[in-house]
């Protein structure tokens, strides 16, 4: 998709730039008159919507690192002061900490959204592996920063998690202490966690740009998964989608609104409001709302190193999802199987979420071995078989003709 | 037209999403109180998208307060001047710097290397009823009253747990011992709580009249209590409702641009 470029520096300055770092060359080509399939739907919204969200995460942020010490005796209360006494130090550490769950909940839309188009086949499998690296430093990021405030579930969360790491045989209570820098969570896990917590954003918002330079190469895909074929398949990405993206931006944050300003802590847990303590351990032990289907499985499998592989693989997997899905059709429209099976594994995810919330005992624990092995059948038995067996419907011959469907009537009527 | 309901089921299908993770997480907290008697839910004043705090409640749960439950709790985060900050009790200054100078504070060292006591001032912190923890749990039969500045943030069910606390004790039911300093107390995980019940008929005398039931101190200190947790929530509010005006003024402009520089291409 990346033809002639048609970027005409307009004055002096920028047609001197222009032989020397072309800059707005590249900003024109990629975001004003980059070709854009002309039917995407507020599905392909989402890509923007991160963006921002990443961006809003940095800024808050940055100035959030203004005020908070990280220091076990210290970190508690300077969320606290920062909630009191930092001008509107409610209003950024709200819009950071809903924040995170507004960013999950727009990379889980956009990662089912690129499941259900095939938006990871060919030629677009680089652009897929480097958006679950960006899903991945995510969970990392994530993960640190719900440590910071230091209270009793940012205490125990790390905890658990960094405990995992002990599982791995021979080397693994090395690794945990070495994690820790001590022997168990501590101000030294603390202190290298804020340093992460604050390092992780930036090489999430490198590895979106490589993401949306491999997005650049074979362009977008769209909704009937048939790739471009001429110049009427296509409008300019500027107006037409700045202004379709900046919509679908706007209704996202009236609802991310809505938690910062009336519900800021809904998402969240109330333990958290109690200072840390390692004398105390909470009754249960939950991460946040976006990592409880990989705690479900985690859960679910009886073996501490088992349970690790597991969560660690149901992650992992999706790197190899294009090689495993054998079907050559990219939309879910034109696979009448795979798009039942789409729709019971996203059911499937939800409800490993709800699993990973309750706690692990009784019928809990046969639901999320159940639901941990549909989660690996899905991508290890289901699509490799569909791709063989299901005979797609017929797909439109471009993308104007699906849009426009008296032209693309066959003549054999 | 199609356009329009796509836009309308995502909106919906993300709504949904989040208010369903919403519902599973209070579930979760639900299931985490274990076999405790869920709170009812009070109409509180600071509910909802408008919600304020009343501001005769606010004092009179302050007078509840600093009569009672600071006798044992500590409120660590407060400052006195907070409580002439709008959006709170909003006493005057001069109400503050007299609230203050009833209590001594201990300040130093001097220029000798000396601590001393002087009459408190807005600046400082709420006073600690102990000096460390091991003296608290010393006089509570080995429990610690815990800080009381988050508290309706730190319990799942908020307010009105503290509020079903308050106003919930009650015998215990039959064959249930209870140990020397624990009392029943339905709504607590596991029923027993080493708080003994804090507030009697007319404990407190009410400076404006009002009659000092159990339910009514439970519901103005409560009402103090969140406003010690979330003393933004009148301003955030405020702000809020604002910022949904606009953003949806402007979701409106940006859709009717959208109608119109996709109309050639329909």
């Amino acid at each position: 998709m990346s033809g002639e470029s048609t970027y005409q520096p307009s004055n002096g300055f920028t047609q001197w730039m222009d032989t020397r770092l072309p800059l707005l060359r590249l900003a024109h080509d990629s975001f004003v008159d980059y070709p854009t399939p002309k039917n995407l739907n507020y599905w392909w919204t989402f890509g923007g919507i991160l963006t921002f969200c990443l961006v809003t995460q940095i800024i808050t942020g940055i100035i959030l690192a203004m005020h908070y010490t990280p220091h076990v005796d210290h970190a508690f209360n300077s969320v606290e002061h920062i909630m009191r006494n930092v001008n509107h130090g409610w209003l950024i550490r709200y819009i950071h900490a809903n924040g995170a769950s507004m960013f999950f909940l727009a990379v889980y839309i956009h990662i089912f959204r690129g499941m259900y188009y095939g938006s990871y086949k060919a030629p677009r499998e680089v652009l897929w592996i480097l958006g679950v690296i960006i899903y991945l430093l995510m969970m990392a990021a994530a993960f640190m920063g719900y440590v910071l405030p230091w209270g009793q579930m940012s205490l125990w969360g790390a905890t658990v998690i960094t405990n995992l790491f002990g599982a791995i045989p021979l080397v693994g209570d090395s690794i945990a202490t070495w994690l820790w820098g001590g022997f168990s969570v501590d101000n030294p896990t603390l202190n290298r966690f804020f340093s992460l917590h604050y390092l992780i954003p930036f090489l999430i918002f490198g590895v979106v740009i490589l993401h949306i330079w491999a997005l650049h190469v074979p362009g977008n895909n769209n909704p009937v998964g048939i790739s471009v074929k001429s110049e009427q398949d296509t409008v300019p990405f500027h107006p037409y989608y700045t202004v379709k993206d900046g919509f679908a931006l706007v209704v996202f944050i009236i609802l991310f609104s809505y938690f910062v300003f009336f519900a800021p802590n809904v998402l969240g847990h109330a333990d958290n409001y109690i200072p840390a303590n390692p004398l105390v351990t909470p009754a249960h032990i939950v991460p946040e709302w976006y990592l409880l289907p990989f705690y479900a499985i985690l859960r679910a499998i009886p073996d501490k190193l088992g349970g690790v592989i597991a969560m660690v693989g149901a992650i992992f997997i999706l790197f190899v999802l294009p090689w495993l899905d054998t079907s050559k059709i990219r939309s879910a429209r034109y696979r009448p199987l795979f798009k039942q099976f789409f729709l019971i594994f996203v059911v499937n995810c939800l409800v490993l979420g709800y699993l990973g919330a309750m706690p692990a005992e009784g019928v809990y624990i046969t639901l999320s071995r159940i639901c941990t092995f549909y989660y690996f059948a899905h991508f290890l038995i289901i699509l490799p078989v569909l791709g063989l067996v299901e005979k797609p419907r017929e797909i439109p011959e471009s993308i104007s003709a699906s849009i426009l469907p008296e032209t693309a009537a066959s003549p054999a009527e | 037209m199609n356009r329009l309901s796509a836009l309308i089921f995502s909106v919906f299908l993300t709504v949904g999403l989040t208010s369903g993770l919403s519902v599973s997480l209070s579930i979760t907290s639900a299931e985490a109180a274990g076999d405790a008697k869920h709170p009812d839910a009070i109409d509180w004043s600071f509910n909802g998208l408008f919600g304020t705090y009343d501001r005769d409640a606010l004092r009179r749960g302050y007078k509840v307060y600093t009569e009672v439950c600071a006798s044992c709790h500590s409120m660590d985060q407060l400052r006195f001047r907070n409580l002439s900050q709008p959006g709170g009790p909003e006493f005057t200054a001069p109400e503050v710097k007299a609230i203050a100078a009833g209590f001594t504070v201990e300040d130093g060292p001097d220029d000798y290397g000396d601590m001393f006591d002087r009459p408190g001032l807005p600046k400082d912190a709420f006073v600690n009823p102990f000096p460390n923890v091991q003296a608290a749990r010393a006089a509570n039969g080995g429990a610690y009253p815990p800080d009381l500045s988050l508290i309706t943030k730190a319990r799942s069910g908020g307010p009105d747990y503290i509020y079903a606390l308050l106003t919930g004790y009650e015998d215990p039911p039959a064959g249930m011992t209870m140990r020397d300093g624990l009392y029943y107390n339905p709504y607590m995980a596991g029923g027993k709580i080493a708080m003994a019940a804090p507030l009697l008929e007319e404990l407190v005398e009410y400076s404006d009249g009002t009659a000092a039931s159990v339910e009514q101190m439970s519901y103005d200190v409560v009402t103090f209590l969140n406003w010690a947790a979330e003393p933004e929530l009148e301003e955030r509010k405020r702000t809020g409702f604002m910022v949904l005006i606009y953003l949806t003024v402007f979701a409106g402009l940006l859709f009717f641009s959208m109608r119109r520089i996709w109309a050639d291409k329909h």
